[in-house]
C-alpha cells in the first residue's frame, strides 16, 4: 500500500482580489514516490494548485480557504512557509529571475546559509550536489553566464540540497531551448530514480515532458480537475484538445489516419507505441497525399552582407560574417541555442547595435547608416517582455504614441489607431488601462503599437513564450493574418511546432553564423543540424522512423500540409 | 553611445580584488571619515595620489566607470559653483586673511583664500570617489554583504544592499534595451535631438523600467522566501573569506592614516591647514 503524501480534501480557494474561486472542490491524493504531470491552459488554476502545496498560499497570496490540504502530516493552514519549505522544494518558472547568489556555488548554498550551516560543511554539500547535476567546474561562474539548461540545473541543485521529499517544478521548460528542455526532463527523471522523491511537474508542453515517463497526468481547467489518468489512458481520449491543451503531434497523426487508439499499446512512449498493422494504416493515410503549396517567388526586402559584430575587440564574434536576404512576404523563423546570436542579429537589423563591418540594404538602397528611428519606419521590433515596451497607462495612448511623435494629425491618428486595434482584436478594450490586461493581451498591445507605424517588416522575439495553446493559436493566427496582408514577419523562437506550422522558412543560427537557411521541415528532419543547433526533431519524424516508414521526411511534410488544411476548415 | 556600460563587480586577480571585503570596507569607511573631516591640504594631496595609485592597481577600465564619473563630475562642479555663489568670501573668513586677486562685481570677489578653500573641496572628491568606485568594482557583492554583517549590520539589510549593487548592471541593461525600443518608436534620444526632447524621452523610460524592476523584485523575493531567507536571527555566508595577513595590514594602514589625519588637527590648530598665516 502506497503512502499518501499530499491530500486535497474538498479544497476551494478564492483570492481576495477575485470574485470567483480559482480552485473548486479539489479532491486529490498524491502518493509517496510518484511522478505526476499537471497540465492545463493559462488561468486553469494549475499554478494556484502548486502554490497551495509550497505554502505561498496562504502566506504570500491571501484568500479564502475551505476544505483541507495535508502535506505529509502537516495541515497547510497551520504550517508556516518556513516549516513547509523543508518538505517541498520549488523550482520556479523564471530561471534567470530566481538566482539569488552571485555565483553558482553561492546560489546552491543559499538555503544552507539561511539554516546557519557552518561554511565548511556548506562547501562540502555544495560540491556534492554540484557534481550530481554536473556543474562542478562551474561553481565560480555567474549563473547568468551559463546556458539555459545549465541554469536550470543550478536552480535544481539549490533545491535538491534541501533534500525535501517533494519537488515541485513550475513550468521548467519555459525559456529553454529544445535541447536544454530535453536535458532538464532527463535530469528530473534521473533525480526521481536516484532519490525516490515525489515529483510534481507543471507544464503545458506535454509532448516535451512525456519524453520521460510519468505515473499520471492531472488536467486542470477552470479551477477543476477534469482528468486524472495515466498518460497512456489520457492520450486515448479527447480530453486534452477539448480543454485547449495540445496533444503530441504523432497522436494527432494517428487520429487523422483513423487508427483506433483504444487498441494502441504504450501510447505515451513514442519509441514503443505499437498496435497491429500501425505502419500499414499510416502508409495508407500517406497515399491521400495533401497538396503541398509552393511559395510564390518574391522580391528581396532586406539584404545583409558579411555582417560581423563583437562586443569588444578581443571577444569572440557574436555575429560572424552573416549574409542573408529577407524576402517580401516571408514568414520566417530564426532558431538556435540560447546565446547563438539570434537576438544580436535582430538588434543589428534594427540599429540597436552597430556591426563592425558589413552592409545592409533595403530594397536595394543602402541602409547601413540609417539611425534607429529611420529604420523603425520600415522595421518594427517587438521585445519578448511587453513590460519593457509599454510606457503609457491607457491602451489608446500607448498605440497612438509613435504617431504622435511623428507629428501625424489627430484625426489621422484616431483613424489609424482604431483600425489597428480592430486588427489586433483590442478594439473593445480601447479605453481600458493596460494594467488590466493579461500577458498575451499586453503583447498584442505592443504589436499594435508597432503595427500602427506601418512597418513592412516586423521582428518578434519569442512571440508565444509562456502562453498556453489557445493563446498561442490566437497569436499565431493573428500573425498569419498580418502576413497575408503583406507584412513580412520574422520570429525568434524556441518552439519547434511554431516554426514547423507557421513559418515557411527557417534560419538556423549557430555560433554567430547562419548554418542553414531552408524550410522548417528540412531543418527538423536533419539529425545532424538538429543536434548542432540544439533543436529537437519533431515527434512526427521520430514516429515515422520508429514505424520504419520509407520516407519520414515526406511523412512530416504531408502531415503539416494536411494539418494546415484541417485547421483552415 | 557606449553599448556596454557596466558599473558592477567584475572578477579579476589583482591584489585589491583578493583582499577581504571586510578589510576593504573598514579601509573605505575610515579613510572617508578621515578625508571628509580634514582640510589639511598636504594630507589630501597625499591621499589623492594614494587613491589614484590604488585605482591604477585595481585594473579598472575607463569604460566601466565613464558614465558615473561624468555624472559625479557634473554634480561636484555644481556643488563648487554653489559654494562660491552662496558665500564668495567664505575662505577669507576661514583663513582670516584676504588676498584679493580680482575685486569682481558686487560681492563676487575672487580671493586666493576662497580658491584655496575650494581647491581643498575638489581634493576631497579626488580622494574619496576613486576609493568608493574601487570598492564597488572589486568587491564581490555577496562578500560585501557578509562583511557588512560581520561589522554588525543586520544580515537582511546587508543582503538588500548587496542585491541592489548586484542589480546595477542588470538594470542598466534594461534601461538600454527600453531606451532603444523607445527610440525605435520615435523618441529622438541620440545627439541629434533637442535637449527637451531627450529629457522627455528619458522620462518615458522610467515607467517601463519601474515595471520591469518590480517584476524582478517579486520573483526574487518569492525565491528567497521559499528558501527560508529571513527566518532565523543569523545566517552563515558561503562567500565569506577568512582574514589574511594582508587584510590586517590594510586595516592597519587605514587606522594609521586616520590617526595621522586626526593628529593633524592638533598640528594645524583645527581642521584647516592655513598657509596664509
Amino acid at each position: 500500500m502506497k503512502k499518501p503524501l499530499i491530500t486535497f480534501d474538498n479544497f476551494t480557494f478564492q483570492y481576495h482580489s477575485q470574485a470567483e474561486p480559482t480552485l473548486h472542490n479539489i479532491n486529490l491524493t498524491i502518493y509517496e514516490g510518484e511522478k505526476v504531470l499537471i497540465v492545463g491552459p493559462s488561468g486553469s488554476g494549475k499554478s494556484t494548485f502548486a502554490q497551495c502545496i509550497n505554502g505561498l498560499i496562504p502566506y504570500s497570496f491571501e484568500g479564502e480557504i475551505t476544505g483541507n490540504v495535508m502535506i505529509r502530516d502537516k495541515k497547510l493552514t497551520d504550517t508556516s512557509l518556513f516549516d513547509l519549505s523543508f518538505d517541498v522544494g520549488t523550482v520556479l518558472q523564471d530561471t534567470d529571475g530566481q538566482f539569488i547568489g552571485l555565483t553558482v556555488g553561492e546560489d546552491i548554498a543559499f538555503a544552507l546559509e539561511n539554516d546557519e550551516v557552518p561554511q565548511k560543511k556548506m562547501k562540502e554539500e555544495v560540491d556534492h550536489w554540484a557534481s550530481i547535476v554536473g556543474l562542478k567546474e562551474f561553481l565560480k561562474h555567474r549563473p547568468q553566464d551559463l546556458s539555459g539548461g545549465q541554469k536550470q540545473r543550478v536552480s535544481m541543485a539549490g533545491i535538491l540540497i534541501d533534500e525535501a521529499p517533494i519537488l515541485l517544478f513550475d513550468e521548467p521548460l519555459a525559456n529553454l531551448d529544445p535541447q536544454a528542455g530535453k536535458e532538464t526532463i532527463s535530469l528530473i527523471e534521473e533525480i526521481h530514480q536516484k532519490t525516490n522523491t515525489t515529483i510534481l511537474i507543471i507544464e503545458h508542453r506535454l509532448e516535451d515532458v512525456l519524453y520521460c515517463s510519468v505515473d499520471r497526468v492531472i488536467v486542470f481547467n477552470e479551477g477543476n480537475i477534469v482528468a486524472d489518468l495515466p498518460a497512456d489512458e489520457l492520450l486515448k481520449t479527447n480530453i486534452l484538445t477539448e480543454h485547449g491543451i495540445r496533444e503530441p503531434l504523432y497522436i494527432t497523426a494517428m487520429k487523422y489516419a483513423g487508427v483506433n487508439l483504444q487498441q494502441v499499446k504504450d501510447l505515451s512512449n513514442i519509441e514503443k507505441v505499437h498496435t497491429s498493422n500501425l505502419k500499414e494504416q499510416m502508409e495508407k493515410w500517406m497515399q491521400k497525399k495533401a497538396k503541398i503549396s509552393v511559395p510564390p517567388l518574391t522580391s528581396p526586402l532586406l539584404t545583409l552582407k558579411n555582417l560581423t559584430y563583437q562586443y569588444t575587440r578581443n571577444n569572440h564574434y557574436v555575429l560572424n560574417d552573416i549574409s542573408v536576404t529577407f524576402n517580401r512576404g516571408d514568414m520566417l523563423s530564426i532558431v538556435g541555442k540560447n546565446g547563438a546570436g539570434k537576438s544580436t542579429l535582430c538588434k543589428a537589423i534594427c540599429g540597436f547595435i552597430t556591426p563592425q563591418s558589413g552592409e545592409m540594404s533595403w530594397t536595394g538602397q543602402n541602409f547601413t547608416d540609417y539611425s534607429i528611428k529611420e529604420r523603425a519606419d520600415k522595421i518594427g521590433f517587438v521585445m519578448q517582455n511587453p513590460n519593457q515596451m509599454i510606457s503609457k497607462k491607457m491602451i489608446y495612448e500607448e498605440v497612438a504614441l509613435g504617431l504622435q511623435l511623428r507629428g501625424v494629425s489627430e484625426a489621422e491618428i484616431k483613424e489609424r489607431v482604431e483600425n489597428v486595434l480592430k486588427i489586433c482584436g483590442l478594439y473593445s478594450f480601447r479605453r481600458w488601462p493596460i494594467s488590466a490586461l493579461s500577458f498575451g493581451q499586453k503583447k498584442r498591445v505592443t504589436i499594435a503599437s508597432i503595427l500602427v507605424l506601418e512597418p513592412e517588416l516586423i521582428i518578434l522575439d519569442e512571440p508565444t513564450a509562456g502562453q498556453d495553446f489557445k493563446h498561442y493559436t490566437e497569436m499565431m493566427t493573428f500573425l498569419e493574418k498580418l502576413n497575408e496582408m503583406g507584412v513580412t514577419i520574422a520570429m525568434i523562437t524556441h518552439d519547434m511546432h511554431l516554426m514547423l506550422e507557421y513559418t515557411n522558412r527557417a534560419l538556423v543560427v549557430y555560433d554567430g553564423k547562419i548554418i542553414a537557411d531552408t524550410t522548417p521541415v528540412k531543418v527538423l528532419t536533419d539529425p545532424q543540424l538538429v543536434e548542432k543547433a540544439s533543436l529537437k526533431e519533431t515527434s512526427l519524424f521520430t514516429f515515422a522512423q520508429h514505424l520504419g516508414l520509407d520516407d519520414p521526411f515526406l511523412f512530416t511534410e504531408n502531415f503539416m500540409a494536411y494539418d494546415q488544411e484541417v485547421r483552415l476548415k | 553611445m557606449n553599448e556596454h556600460q557596466m558599473l558592477g563587480y567584475i572578477p579579476d586577480k589583482t591584489i585589491i580584488h583578493k583582499l577581504n571585503g571586510t578589510a576593504k570596507l573598514v579601509f573605505l569607511i575610515l579613510l572617508s571619515v578621515a578625508c571628509m573631516t580634514t582640510y589639511d591640504t598636504r594630507f589630501l594631496i597625499g591621499m589623492t595620489v594614494f587613491s589614484l595609485v590604488l585605482f591604477k592597481v585595481s585594473n579598472i577600465k575607463w569604460h566601466q566607470i565613464s558614465f558615473v564619473v561624468k555624472f559625479i563630475f557634473i554634480f561636484s562642479l555644481l556643488n563648487i559653483v554653489a559654494v562660491y555663489l552662496f558665500s564668495p568670501e567664505y575662505g577669507v573668513e576661514l583663513y582670516q586673511s584676504r588676498t584679493v586677486i580680482w575685486e569682481g562685481i558686487g560681492r563676487f570677489t575672487l580671493t586666493q583664500e576662497q580658491l584655496f578653500y575650494e581647491f581643498n573641496l575638489v581634493l576631497k572628491y579626488f580622494c574619496t570617489i576613486p576609493l568608493v568606485l574601487i570598492f564597488l568594482l572589486t568587491t564581490n557583492p555577496s562578500e560585501f554583504a557578509s562583511s557588512l554583517n560581520r561589522i554588525g549590520v543586520s544580515y537582511k539589510i546587508s543582503y538588500a544592499v548587496a542585491l541592489a549593487i548586484r542589480y546595477i548592471p542588470d538594470i542598466q541593461e534594461d534601461f538600454i534595451n527600453i531606451s532603444l525600443t523607445q527610440q525605435a518608436r520615435g523618441f529622438e534620444m541620440s545627439k541629434k535631438g533637442k535637449l527637451t526632447q531627450r529629457l522627455k524621452g528619458t522620462a518615458q523610460i522610467v515607467f517601463p523600467l519601474i515595471l520591469s524592476s518590480l517584476d524582478r523584485i517579486e520573483i526574487i523575493s518569492t525565491a528567497m522566501e521559499l528558501r527560508r531567507f529571513g527566518e532565523k536571527k543569523k545566517r552563515t555566508w558561503y562567500a565569506q573569506q577568512p582574514f589574511c595577513l594582508s587584510d590586517f595590514l590594510v586595516m592597519g594602514v587605514a587606522v594609521a592614516l586616520t590617526v595621522i589625519s586626526f593628529a593633524l588637527f592638533k598640528v594645524n590648530d583645527g581642521r584647516f591647514y592655513n598657509p596664509f598665516r
